[in-house]
């Protein structure tokens, strides 16, 4: 997304925001130990690193652990029906372009009750940035089964073992037509999540987050390996995407220079089995965006409206005098 | 019948009116006769054209200065078996010398292009006795022999009936002027109705010339010429000659179809966004408006579904600009969770329900007024909305603007029911003059004040001022969960009731502003018809029939229907009896199964005596079919006979 200049005249005359002024009143009450607390602080910093107003900036989600998150900022939020949160936030965005729209999103919101709004999200491109909390488990019903649980997962739904592979929301929203800004990021690397927040943000079109996150009540352990072992995770980077911190380089040896435009190697990176790929997978900013396709080049005024329905009565009119009925005319 | 066939017709033997024709031609100023009112039918396969003739006819007609009603006859499939009983497409056009609000009985006069649609009118019940048949006769040289055969002995039935079938070589006639008159004998027939019923040469032209407004002009030409030759040819050799006598309009007036009134009425409403998925028959008023919204900068969005057809327009609502979906019954049974959001959330909300036939699938082509109760209770847990009824064209371009208006005034869902009827259905009414009171304003940006709360429930009204994104100190996070009023997640026993409390209050606060509209007839009598939607007319006209007769029957009709205007029971204590009439389905009281216990009312009568607890009945019938006024009078009569 971009600030138009009116905003960014705006922001100079405001007061600086701080990080307390995206905090919302309530204290978030996600279990100790979720990966959702981090993404909302990524959240926050990013608002205070852009100054976006609080007032200008709309949160959206649907149901879940993760669509708590509008509740915990101090901005506009929307916490609406399960799977729906995606369409929500395109009605928003439709006719209001000076908002700043958000979408918090899970594994079971995104990628399985609301797969067609996912799907269709992607293909629309409208100025967004959608955050899929992926934790491969449903966690506010209690540990059933979601499309990206692990091959033979034991939960309350398939306490045998889930007998179906995954869904790769990566591949899967790569495979839409229009996408325009796939990333991945995980929630125990806090400074590459708020980096690929950060180019999310600033993508003209929908920008698509898988993040990874850990679930200390029912997916305990799930990315232990990797948490431990930092050669486990492969961070993506390019002049074009992710520039690491030279602390964060020490770290994550295992990098590989990635073109956002190579959409083939972008497949071959989401396919990977050991290793958890980080950073910007595909990026296209020439797609269209749908909001921009659909704004109404005239504004609707009084004046306009009259004129338009007196058009549309003349066709159909029927006049006292027909001599002086305008010529009938499609 | 003469082995060629040709330039000539037959009548009905029985009637004592057979003429032989061959080598005359008649007089072509025959005095007309004149009648109040005809129905006429154009039937044909799908693809033929039948449609337009008759949206052509009743155009020229009410320009004329008739009132007229028309219905689309129409086949579920597009492009049905050719000569086939489900395949009739086409128009029946009621024309009469005073307004009208309904399509009337049977039809009177009727166009066929071939004997299976008109079997098809036969069985459905849907052509008077005696009338006036004119049937392409082309079918009876059909190389074919079964074609030739069925056509024969449909023809020999007919007029063993009683009908007066005049055969007429439609084609062979176009054949003269245009090389396919499979396109373009619909102008033939325009022009020889135009003839039958005296209207004038220069206002049918018109109508051609408009309707064919997008076609170059050899194709413009080409029909005139058509529409001529019927013309002609009917003053040459039929002996039809009526005049339905006419009003002059004394002032401006349209004519559409309720779905062009009601895209029509969106526009005028200042909502900015329609947001929609296709379904049969709440389409075409989406067609319509994806036609004229964007020339005011508006938008209509096709969405993925109905669910997100409906969130999305919740999304746009909530960032301060009011939109509409706009549906059918499948549509509506997917869009309740989110419209129960709405509720919950306090978000403006218009949902135009244009009503077919039901359960499931149903009869998507036909008009049923099913979804009564499920606009009203269908979503889960207390999910209070207002539901209204549209009952005419004119009524389709106001609702629409009434219901933002409510739906803004009361941040709540307004469901506007309209069906299958009305959505195809033209009459002409008043031209709208523009009021820019119509149009929303502008979104609120304003600053909130500083301790304002986002669900700050008026105590009197239960309605609290919406905060738009945008506003500043208005952050708040809106939420489908139980809420306080400052929007917050909410288990407690007390503001869960708060909150139902409080959206029930907004209902009955609107409930205040009803008011009952007059009975029609008079105010006291032996039997009350309550109706709602678009049986109105129907409904009135056989209350108008009924007392000519002297009978002492009224009828009531009923706008909104959740909630309903107080006073409904002094006025149904005024009569010994009532009964509503409603185009959806109730358990006929004489099936031996059927008993007090278990008999299921029409959906009305369920409100009504639920609400007043009354023992009143209902009639109704369920047969995709608009409800004819001489049945509404049989079941009247009917009632007032049993003790």
């Amino acid at each position: 997304m971009t600030a138009p200049m009116s905003q960014c005249l705006m922001q100079m005359v405001q007061t600086d925001y701080a990080l307390s002024d995206y905090q919302s009143e309530i204290a978030p009450r996600w279990c100790a130990g979720c990966g959702d607390n981090a993404i909302l602080t990524a959240m926050q910093r990013l608002c205070r690193d852009e100054q976006l107003p609080p007032e200008k900036t709309v949160c959206v989600s649907g149901i879940g652990c993760s669509s708590r998150l509008p509740h915990y900022m101090n901005a506009y939020g929307f916490h609406g029906v399960h799977g729906r949160a995606l369409p929500i936030a395109e009605g928003v965005k439709i006719r209001r372009p000076d908002l700043h729209v958000f979408v918090t999103t899970g594994d079971g919101d995104c990628c399985s009750i609301g797969a067609a709004h996912w799907l269709h999200a992607i293909r629309y491109n409208m100025n967004m940035t959608v955050l899929l909390h992926d934790n491969q488990i449903y966690g506010l019903t209690k540990k059933q089964t979601s499309p990206t649980s692990p091959h033979g997962l034991k939960s309350n739904t398939t306490p045998h073992g889930a007998v179906l592979n995954p869904l790769n929301p990566l591949t899967v929203t790569l495979g839409v037509a229009n996408v325009s800004f796939v990333a991945q990021a995980v929630d125990w690397i806090p400074d590459l999540l708020y980096e690929t927040l950060s180019k999310a943000y600033h993508h003209k079109g929908l920008s698509f987050i898988r993040i990874l996150q850990r679930c200390p009540e029912f997916m305990d352990h799930r990315f232990d390996d990797w948490v431990r072992d930092p050669s486990k995770m492969r961070i993506l980077t390019h002049a074009d995407g992710l520039r690491l911190k030279p602390e964060v380089s020490r770290i994550y040896k295992n990098q590989e220079t990635h073109d956002p435009r190579d959409m083939g190697r972008a497949l071959a990176i989401s396919s990977l089995n050991d290793e958890i790929p980080v950073g910007i997978l595909y990026r296209d900013p020439s797609v269209p965006c749908y909001d921009e396709l659909r704004a109404g080049e005239r504004p609707n005024t009084p004046a306009l409206v009259q004129t338009v329905l007196n058009e549309e009565f003349d066709k159909v009119g029927i006049w006292p005098d027909p001599a002086t009925a305008p010529e009938i005319r499609e | 019948m003469t082995s060629d066939g040709r330039q000539e017709f037959a009548e009905n033997a029985e009637l004592g009116d057979i003429r032989e024709l061959k080598g005359k031609k008649r007089p072509k100023t025959r005095p007309a006769i004149v009648l109040n009112e005809h129905i006429v039918e154009i039937v044909s396969d799908s693809g033929e054209g039948a449609q337009r003739c008759g949206q052509s006819l009743a155009a020229i007609a009410a320009r004329s200065g008739n009132g007229i009603w028309t219905v689309e006859i129409i086949p579920a499939e597009i492009q049905p078996p050719h000569r086939s009983i489900a395949g009739a497409s086409g128009n029946r056009v009621r024309i009469a010398s005073q307004p009208v609000t309904n399509g009337g009985d049977e039809a009177d006069l009727v166009v066929a292009l071939n004997e299976q649609v008109l079997l098809s009118r036969l069985h459905a019940g849907e052509i008077k006795p005696g009338a006036i048949i004119l049937i392409e006769s082309m079918w009876q040289f059909d190389p074919n022999p079964e074609i030739a055969t069925a056509y024969a002995s449909v023809c020999a039935k007919i007029r063993a009936e009683g009908y007066r079938l005049y055969e007429i070589p439609m084609e062979a006639e176009c054949q003269k002027y245009v090389h396919d008159p499979r396109r373009g004998k619909n102008m033939f027939v325009l022009g020889m109705l135009c003839a039958i019923y005296s209207f004038d040469t220069d206002m049918a032209q018109a109508q051609v010339r408009f309707t064919f407004a997008k076609k170059d002009q050899k194709v413009i030409d080409a029909n005139i010429e058509l529409l001529d030759a019927g013309r002609n040819w009917a003053d040459d050799n039929l002996d039809l000659k009526y005049e339905i006598s006419s009003h002059p309009v004394s002032a401006k007036q349209v004519v559409m179809n309720g779905n062009a009134a009601l895209a029509l009425g969106v526009v005028a409403s200042g909502m900015e966004v329609c947001s929609m998925y296709p379904i049969t028959p709440a389409t075409s008023a989406s067609h319509y408006l994806s036609d004229i919204f964007e020339k005011v900068g508006c938008v209509v969005h096709q969405a993925e579904d109905e669910i997100s057809a409906c969130t999305f327009a919740i999304g746009a609502s909530y960032a301060g600009k009011c939109a509409v979906t706009i549906t059918s019954g499948p549509g509506l049974s997917l869009k309740q969770e989110a419209i129960g959001l709405a509720v919950m959330a306090e978000i403006p909300l218009v949902v135009i329900n244009v009503q077919r036939g039901g359960p499931s699938t149903g009869l998507p082509t036909k008009v049923e007024q099913g979804d009564l109760m499920a606009s009203i209770f269908g979503g889960h847990g207390d999910a209070p909305k207002v539901v209204m009824a549209v009952s005419s064209i004119e009524d389709c371009f106001y609702s629409a603007i009434t219901a933002r208006k409510i739906a803004e005034t009361f941040n709540t869902v307004v469901i506007v029911l309209s069906d299958a009827g009305l959505a195809t259905a033209q009459q002409p009414f008043a031209r709208p003059v523009f009021n820019a009171d119509w149009l929303a304003p502008p979104v609120n940006q304003s600053a909130v004040p500083e301790d304002a709360k986002p669900y700050d429930w008026d105590e009197r009204t239960g309605i609290a001022t919406r905060f738009v994104p945008g506003q500043p100190n208005g952050m708040h996070c809106l939420t489908g969960l139980a809420h306080d009023r400052d929007s917050h997640v909410a288990y407690d026993p007390e503001i869960n009731e708060e909150g139902l409390l409080q959206r029930s209050r907004k209902l009955a606060a609107f409930q205040t502003t009803l008011r009952l509209e007059p009975v029609y007839g008079g105010d006291d009598g032996d039997l009350l018809l309550i109706g709602w939607g678009s049986t109105r007319g129907a409904i009135e006209e056989a209350v108008a029939n009924l007392r000519a007769q002297g009978h002492k029957v009224s009828s009531l009709h009923l706008k909104y229907l959740q909630p309903m205007a107080s006073g409904i029971d002094a006025v149904m204590d005024r009569f010994d009896k009532v009964m509503t009439i409603e185009n959806n389905w109730n358990d006929p009281p004489d099936d031996p199964l059927i008993t007090k216990a278990n008999r299921r009312y029409s959906s009305l009568a369920n409100l009504l005596r639920s609400r007043w607890l009354v023992d009143i009945d209902c009639w109704g019938k369920a047969r995709g079919q608009p409800l004819k006024p001489a049945s509404i009078m049989q079941a009247a009569l009917t009632k007032l006979e049993k003790p």
